[in-house]
């Protein structure tokens, strides 16, 4: 019998065995918009393609979009829980699980996507039976197998000395299966000190390979675009760009879901401030890494004004794409600024009158007045005047401006709720590097060179599979986290072994230095 | 060695499209609904369209002060090309002759290629193909087969891409029929369906390797060019400029 720390077991394991009407209901709301997705690919399958918006020259569509942004957030887990590991970061120990059960289940749902968008999915094995080593396609075939295997892999070796627990401390009234699952996959395990050390080593080496491994993943798929030499994607920059993405909107998905786990679960005392606060600031540093990646990547478009790269540039900055373009940005912008912004301002800030509440928000909504009236007027002089380009620049100013103040005493509000702000920002990073993709893979397809521009608009079945695809993706995560905790339970009892091992520790403090001492050996100053 | 190759001489080309129509029948090249082809989604291996189409590089001026070009494009055949290097499967890839083949039974339908291809010429079956009334007895009945290879103007199944072969089943048979008569093959016998029916004999085809052939001399000629060389396909459709 495996110890369990009494608390561990009432916030972990007891959850696993009671299931509300609430659960319930959200399967079955997520299993309905599933059979939807099924219904529409069933479609799909019959008619073709065609079901679908794509066309000539929007070859790709949503569904890569989806690809890519699945996989970007894939990375959230293994390959930061990897490197927090590597890095012995001690503030991981609640957040691995999730971050590893994130990349198991993204990996699923974006090879998914690979398969809706096959014109002949029943071919899909020839990728292996005829794979040809030149093309992107079967790299990225390869290293998103890799790091399937490799992820489920990192996130089951953890998970054996909880499965023991699970297996000792399963109560009478559970079905049967579910002892008989536990006791399989804890592997007999027993808890003595080789199999501790085994197990150690393996969840290091492990670690170790699997970053490697998951910074290939992203730039293969970034490859799959720059390899050809098509405008807008042919570009260097994208390997590293893709990468940083992809942990980018990885970080934002998990704590996303590891604050609805908290939520849901009651977990607050596991999921502390300081995971947070720690994981916060290198979500931080991504954002500014990203907005460094895509205005170089940018400027360097714009300053070349190539006949064909330039048309795709244009049309992000003020054509068809550009409210997604902007849209992504200011989403962006957002989430540098909830988590930066109320850090920075000093308490007393709150007297000053551009905090005040009212004045937040009543700016806020004359700034969404103001780009309202600018982009949907009906009213025929106002719309002749705003469609002068300088009555156009002051009134972006004003809205931006605006935008700004009310930004401003939203902050204050922010300052004393630091997870709320970290949500904020995550939602808004996961919708926006989901727009990063779109504004990546449409406007290069639709803007070729030989074939004349065209939009694409998807369709319902498009945004069906999308929806079942986000459904699925919430379903296997709850059905995941009903079987098994949401948190390393072994992991947390090591660390805080740990943290009352530090306590006891007397920490020799360097002896005061000075003339007591040098006085009573004899020495005079 | 050959190195089948296209001149199309675009002061000779009168922009009628009749290529684009004998390519159609000679390779069934399936016909989709004007509510399909609206949203972009006809098929033509054999394309005449405006060019440039990149308004910014349109020079065309204000009517009727005009300047209208047209271009005929089939598939560029290229030396270099990026179609064949990102497909997974190989279900497209070039011959010893130059030919960039597209094999329809091995074909996933990943559209990666035609997302590679810079000139736009591959197409992907939207929409199981039809054909109205007689025209669906008066298909092509050539077919290149063999097992888990699918080619030529076969009848496509939805789900694979498809683009101009150069007629290869013509190649095929001018062999067998060299073969059959006993006698060496003479690259005369062999021409696209386009090439034999150009109304302005605008379109030369033959070998790029044999230096006196009518392609080799054009290669030569000061209005010879390719489209697109800056991206390094290397096209062996070589365009005649105008004027
Ligand atoms: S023109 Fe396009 S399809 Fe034809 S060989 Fe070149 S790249 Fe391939
Ligand atoms: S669509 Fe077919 S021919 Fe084109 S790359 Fe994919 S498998 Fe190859």
């Amino acid at each position: 019998m495996l110890h369990l720390d009494p608390k561990d077991k009432e916030k972990l394991i007891d959850p696993l065995f009671t299931t509300g009407p609430t659960f319930w209901s959200v399967i079955a709301i997520l299993l309905a918009v599933i059979g939807w997705g099924v219904y529409m690919y069933v479609r799909q399958l019959i008619f073709g393609l065609g079901e679908t918006g794509m066309q000539r020259p929007a070859y790709w569509g949503v569904y890569m979009v989806n690809f890519i942004f699945f996989i970007g957030i894939s990375h959230a887990g293994t390959l930061i829980s990897a490197i927090l590991r590597v890095t012995g970061a001690e503030w991981r120990r609640p957040i691995t699980r999730v971050a590893e059960a994130i990349t198991a289940f993204a990996l699923i749902v974006g090879t998914l996507q690979i398969i809706y968008d096959l014109g002949r999915p029943d071919r899909f094995l020839y990728l292996f039976t005829f794979g040809r080593m030149q093309s992107p396609l079967l790299w990225d075939a390869m290293s998103v197998t890799a790091y399937f295997l490799g992820s489920v892999t990192y996130l089951y070796m953890p998970m054996i000395p909880d499965m023991a627990i699970l297996r000792d401390h399963c109560p009478e009234s559970a079905p049967r299966w579910r002892k008989k699952l536990y006791t399989v996959l804890a592997l007999g395990w027993r808890g003595n000190k080789t199999q501790w050390k085994r197990l150690e080593k393996a969840i290091a080496v492990l670690a170790v390979l699997i970053i490697p491994i998951a910074v290939s993943v992203h730039t293969i798929i970034s490859w799959i675009l720059a390899t050809t030499v098509q405008p807008g994607w042919h570009s260097t920059i994208f390997g590293p760009y893709f990468v940083v993405g992809a942990i980018f909107s990885g970080i934002g998905a998990l704590f996303i879901a590891m604050t609805i786990v908290r939520k849901v679960m009651g977990l607050e005392e596991y999921y502390r401030l300081k995971s947070y606060r720690n994981l916060g600031l290198l979500f931080i540093a991504m954002t500014a890494i990203w907005f460094y990646f895509t205005g170089a990547e940018y400027l360097t478009l714009a300053a070349g004004q190539q006949t064909a790269e330039f048309p795709v540039f244009a049309s992000k900055l003020w054509g068809e794409f550009a409210p997604g373009f902007w849209l992504m940005v200011v989403l962006m912008a957002i989430a540098f600024w909830v988590q930066v912004v109320p850090q920075i301002l000093p308490k007393k800030a709150e007297n000053s009158f551009l905090f005040k509440p009212g004045l937040a928000w009543s700016s806020g909504v004359a700034a969404v007045a103001v780009f309202l009236v600018m982009n949907f007027s009906r009213n025929q002089p106002l719309a002749a005047a705003l469609s002068q380009p300088n009555i156009r620049l002051i009134g972006w100013i004003i809205a931006a401006v605006l935008f700004v103040v009310g930004g401003l005493g939203f902050s204050m509000w922010l300052k004393t709720r630091q997870v709320t702000a970290i949500v904020i920002a995550s939602v808004a990073v996961v919708i926006g590097m989901w727009l990063e993709r779109w504004n990546i893979v449409a406007p290069t397809l639709t803007h070729p060179r030989l074939i004349g521009f065209w939009f694409y608009h998807p369709t319902w079945t498009e945004g069906a599979l999308t929806a079942a695809s986000f459904a699925l993706f919430i379903l296997l995560f709850m059905v995941f986290f009903k079987l098994f905790p949401a948190i390393s339970i072994w992991e947390i009892a090591e660390g805080r072994a740990i943290e009352a091992a530090e306590a006891q520790v007397e920490v020799a403090l360097p002896e005061p230095t000075g003339v007591p001492q040098a006085a009573h050996e004899g020495f005079r100053k | 060695m050959t190195r089948w190759a296209m001149v199309i001489d675009l002061d000779k080309c009168v922009a009628c499209q009749g290529c684009s129509i004998a390519c159609r029948f000679e390779n069934n090249t399936p016909p989709v609904k004007p509510s399909e082809a609206l949203k972009g989604r006809a098929i033509r291996w054999n394309d005449v369209f405006p060019f440039p189409t990149n308004p910014l590089e349109a020079d065309a001026g204000e009517y009727p002060e005009t300047k209208q070009r047209y271009i005929p494009r089939p598939c560029m055949h290229c030396e270099n090309p990026p179609c064949i290097k990102v497909c997974p499967v190989q279900a497209t890839f070039k011959n010893e002759e130059g030919i960039v083949q597209q094999n329809y039974a091995r074909c996933i339908g990943c559209r990666f290629c035609t997302v590679a291809c810079p000139y736009g010429v591959r197409y992907f079956n939207w929409q199981e193909p039809e054909w109205e009334g007689t025209l669906n007895e008066h298909l092509n009945p050539d077919r290149i087969e063999g097992p888990g290879d699918l080619e030529g103007p076969a009848v496509r199944p939805k789900g694979v891409v498809e683009k101009c072969t150069f007629c290869i089943q013509r190649l095929q048979k001018a062999v067998a029929r060299a073969e059959a008569e006993e006698r060496d093959f003479d690259p005369v016998d062999y021409q696209p369906a386009c090439v034999q029916t150009c109304t302005g004999k605008a379109r030369y085809f033959g070998d790029l390797d044999d230096p006196e052939s009518t392609v080799s001399l054009f290669e030569k000629s000061p209005r010879a060019f390719r489209l697109l060389e800056e991206v390094g396909t290397h096209p062996k459709v070589i365009y005649l400029r105008e004027g």
